[in-house]
């Protein structure tokens, strides 16, 4: 299961050996993770409380519903929500499971895990380049993250990394593309504000091919799921990527908001049917949102979540592990 | 959005005509549905339990009356009861009686902020107001710019001094020079914020010391989920908010999160943003929105929008054209472009409400292609074709099939379908009711091919 940035990213032959290209060492990782509870921890108050205390200090119909209700807070959704309690209820009752609260807490803390991890794998950029495209509703983070992806495979994996400003709509848009590029070292391909996002993806593409890069990503306009034109402007650019290089986009992310509710879930199904979506980023992770909605999404449409926001700075995208997530969201 | 309440309870309750009152086990399951409904809408957990508790004492006992089946009577109740708690019809900004009154909006991070101002600039300035924006937000790269752009295409002046300033300077410096120049409204943008980020959260704070504004409005995405309630409750404490802006409400998000702001800060919904436009800008309607988080939709905003894009002189026009069956071609073309203006048609079905008893719309996934090839169709028509299409037989067919690009059937089609319409609007024009089938058979035959695809769910 992939957890570091190493793992995430299946970089193909590309030799990509980089002084920070080592495994990074436990103590880091324990730092990273200790600061994503810190940041998560007031989130985690509710369900914490609820959860570690008491709850499964007996183990009753009362469990069940205040499992259901912590599950229900943290935006899981009513069906994803009742499939794990049962799930979890049923093992206890078979015995399969004892009755113990520290055992119990521990299986659904598993039972968690197994259900955001639904059919994960590493982020594609085994391409020579590899495009990656970014897509989502506005403002859950699309610009931030490409930022930051941008960032991570230029300064510490060394490659060279093409950013394609596809979002051609929003007012200043390019702009703050660009200073990202600017921070990440990258290079950026753009045209004029109301421009053809297909052309912009498509020259991004070829540009990197004429160069020798190895990454391109094509950031889009930010577009709600239900306007249908602007869904058909989104499978467009994914095609006339697929005109430039035709096995690409190799991978397709779409960032969702942790505040997200249940809508989030029809996100992901529209957007996958427009343009076949490998990956979620859950933005916004340092708020007091719990981004339980991942787990209807990994659950209900099988797409897994890869990468994870948990605030403004460039340390603070990671790549999401399900364990630890599930184990943050009970944690004491 | 079709996921309908009243079907539900309509299945939950199906037998209790016959016993003409409500039990305490039918209310129980009825409550069980309005739950998982509320929850699916977004509605927070806490807000439903009390809710539902509230709900069940007036649903018990409820005389189950004639006139409605007991699922309606108990959708009704909860409208009322869901309406009420919303809050009425809603209150205007406060303005001031002289200078600039100066509205400060502050919301997360990607709520629509930024957006939102200029659409408020654009909505006062329509009204005579001479409105100036302050750019606050000096932390999101390019935010700065992004007001500029579209502070100027909502016709506002925009007070900036880049990024290096601090941002309870600028809005202090903005609110001077609105003074200087005379402005009726400075709105402040600010920069996006965690509830519980202290250090923004203080600067929010200072900004409002500073300006005292007439007006806070917090902007609350529609597609929050749960944790609405905890971001409302940390601004009503560092921002005391006055009123609330929802965004995104063009999208198919069923806005829970209004009902829970409103339930545990008090403050009311003043604005609702429901598009790319600029001008998708609107005053709250609490009653709409009841109806949307039930599923129940939205037909009050289906007629304001069609009043909006439908001429009144051209609507009587049809009228007269429909009783004297002189409708043509040419006139449903220009209906179908009049329509196709309000948005997408899968969106507008989704406005109706009882679609829910309609299986064959409700899923129903409007091709617009299709309706693309019918304009196509139409337009490759002369003037007389369009007005008496019984004329159109062998090359005159060939020759629209070709001028549109599409096959000869697809040509005959349309003719074949447009009388068929024709027919059934003689018919809804003299009183007499149309079959569920003859309307979606219209629905379906709106475009050459009158198969409806079905979305699996």
């Amino acid at each position: 299961m992939p957890t570091t940035w190493q793992e995430i990213f299946d970089l193909g032959a590309r030799d990509a050996t980089t002084p920070e290209a080592e495994p990074e060492s436990e103590e880091r990782r324990r730092g990273v993770f200790s600061r994503l509870r810190e940041s998560l921890s007031k989130s985690r108050q509710a369900l914490t409380e609820e959860i570690s205390a008491s709850l499964f200090d007996r183990i009753d119909e009362e469990t069940w519903e205040r499992l259901e209700e912590a599950l229900i807070l943290a935006d899981a959704g009513a069906p994803t929500t009742a499939e794990v309690v049962e799930r979890l209820e049923r093992e206890v009752e078979s015995g399969a499971v004892s009755a113990d609260g520290e055992a119990v807490r521990e299986r659904l803390i598993e039972i968690l895990a197994e259900v955001a991890s639904g059919g994960r794998g590493p982020i594609d950029l085994s391409g020579e380049p590899a495009v990656l495209l970014m897509v989502g509703v506005n403002g859950t983070g699309k610009t931030t993250t490409i930022g930051k992806i941008a960032w991570h495979l230029s300064k510490e994996f060394g490659l060279s990394v093409v950013l394609a400003a596809g979002d051609t709509y929003r007012a200043a848009a390019a702009e703050q593309l660009a200073e990202w590029a600017q921070r990440a070292g990258a290079e950026l391909v753009r045209s004029k504000e109301g421009g053809d996002p297909g052309a912009v993806a498509f020259d991004a593409v070829a540009a990197a091919r004429a160069r020798g890069a190895d990454v391109v990503i094509v950031d889009t306009a930010g577009r709600l799921h239900t306007q249908g034109n602007l869904m058909d402007e989104l499978t467009k650019v994914r095609r006339v990527i697929a005109k430039q290089m035709p096995d690409a986009p190799h991978e397709t992310l779409i960032s969702i908001d942790a505040t997200t509710g249940q809508n989030g879930l029809r996100q992901a199904k529209i957007f996958s049917e427009a343009v076949e979506v490998d990956g979620v980023v859950l933005t916004k992770l340092d708020g007091t949102a719990k981004g339980g909605i991942v787990l209807a999404i990994a659950n209900e449409l099988g797409i897994p979540v890869k990468l994870i926001g948990t605030g403004e700075s460039l340390e603070d995208l990671r790549p999401f592990d399900p364990a630890d997530f599930a184990r943050a969201l009970l944690a004491e | 959005m079709f996921d309908q309440l009243s079907d539900r309870l309509q299945a939950t309750l199906s037998d209790v005509r016959s016993r003409g009152k409500l039990s305490e086990g039918d209310v129980d399951a009825a409550m069980r549905e309005i739950r998982l409904t509320l929850l699916e809408a977004d509605v927070n957990f806490k807000v439903v339990k009390t809710f539902t508790k509230t709900l069940k004492e007036r649903c018990l006992g409820a005389e189950v009356l004639e006139s409605l089946d007991p699922g309606q009577q108990v959708v009704k109740i909860v409208n009322e009861e869901l309406t009420g708690l919303m809050g009425g019809t809603g209150r205007d900004l406060a303005f001031a009686s002289g200078g600039p009154t100066v509205i400060l909006m502050a919301g997360l991070q990607g709520s629509g902020k930024t957006t939102a101002c200029a659409k408020l600039a654009r909505h006062l300035g329509q009204s005579g107001k001479n409105v100036a924006l302050a750019a606050c937000d000096v932390y999101r790269p390019a935010a700065v710019d992004q007001l500029v752009t579209v502070g100027k295409r909502a016709g506002a002046a925009v007070y900036e001094q880049g990024t290096d300033a601090d941002p309870v300077e600028i809005a202090a410096w903005a609110l001077d020079r609105a003074r200087e120049e005379n402005r009726d409204v400075l709105i402040v943008d600010t920069a996006g914020r965690l509830h519980i980020d202290s250090d923004l959260m203080d600067e929010l704070a200072k900004i409002r010391k500073r300006t005292k504004p007439h007006d806070v409005l917090l902007v609350v995405d529609a597609m929050t989920g749960q944790d609405a309630v905890g971001v409302a409750e940390s601004f009503a404490e560092a921002a005391e908010f006055d009123g609330v802006v929802m965004t995104k409400l063009d999208g198919d998000a069923r806005g829970g999160a209004a009902l829970s702001v409103k339930a545990v800060t008090g403050k009311p919904i003043l604005f609702a943003s429901t598009g790319e436009k600029l001008e998708a800008f609107d005053r709250f309607h609490p009653d709409r929105m009841a109806s949307r988080i039930l599923g129940m939709g939205d037909m009050l905003s289906l007629i304001e929008k069609a009043e909006q894009q439908v001429d009144e002189r051209q609507a009587e026009d049809l009228q007269k054209k429909l009783e004297s069956d002189r409708f043509t071609l040419e006139d449903f073309l220009q209906q179908m472009k009049q329509v196709r203006k309000m948005g997408p048609l899968s969106g507008l079905i989704g406005m109706l409400p009882g679609m829910g008893a309609m299986k064959q719309l409700k899923n129903a996934d409007v091709d617009e292609g299709e309706l693309d090839r019918v304009e196509a169709i139409i337009l490759s028509m002369t003037p007389l074709e369009r007005a008496n299409p019984a004329i159109i037989k062998g090359s005159r067919r060939k020759r629209i099939a070709h001028g549109s690009g599409t096959k000869i059937q697809q040509v005959n089609q349309l003719v074949k379908q447009f009388d068929q319409m024709r027919k059934m609007m003689r018919m809804m024009v003299s009183g007499e009711q149309p079959s569920p089938q003859q309307i979606a058979q219209m629905a379906g035959g709106a475009g050459a091919a009158p198969r409806p695809k079905y979305r699996r769910r």
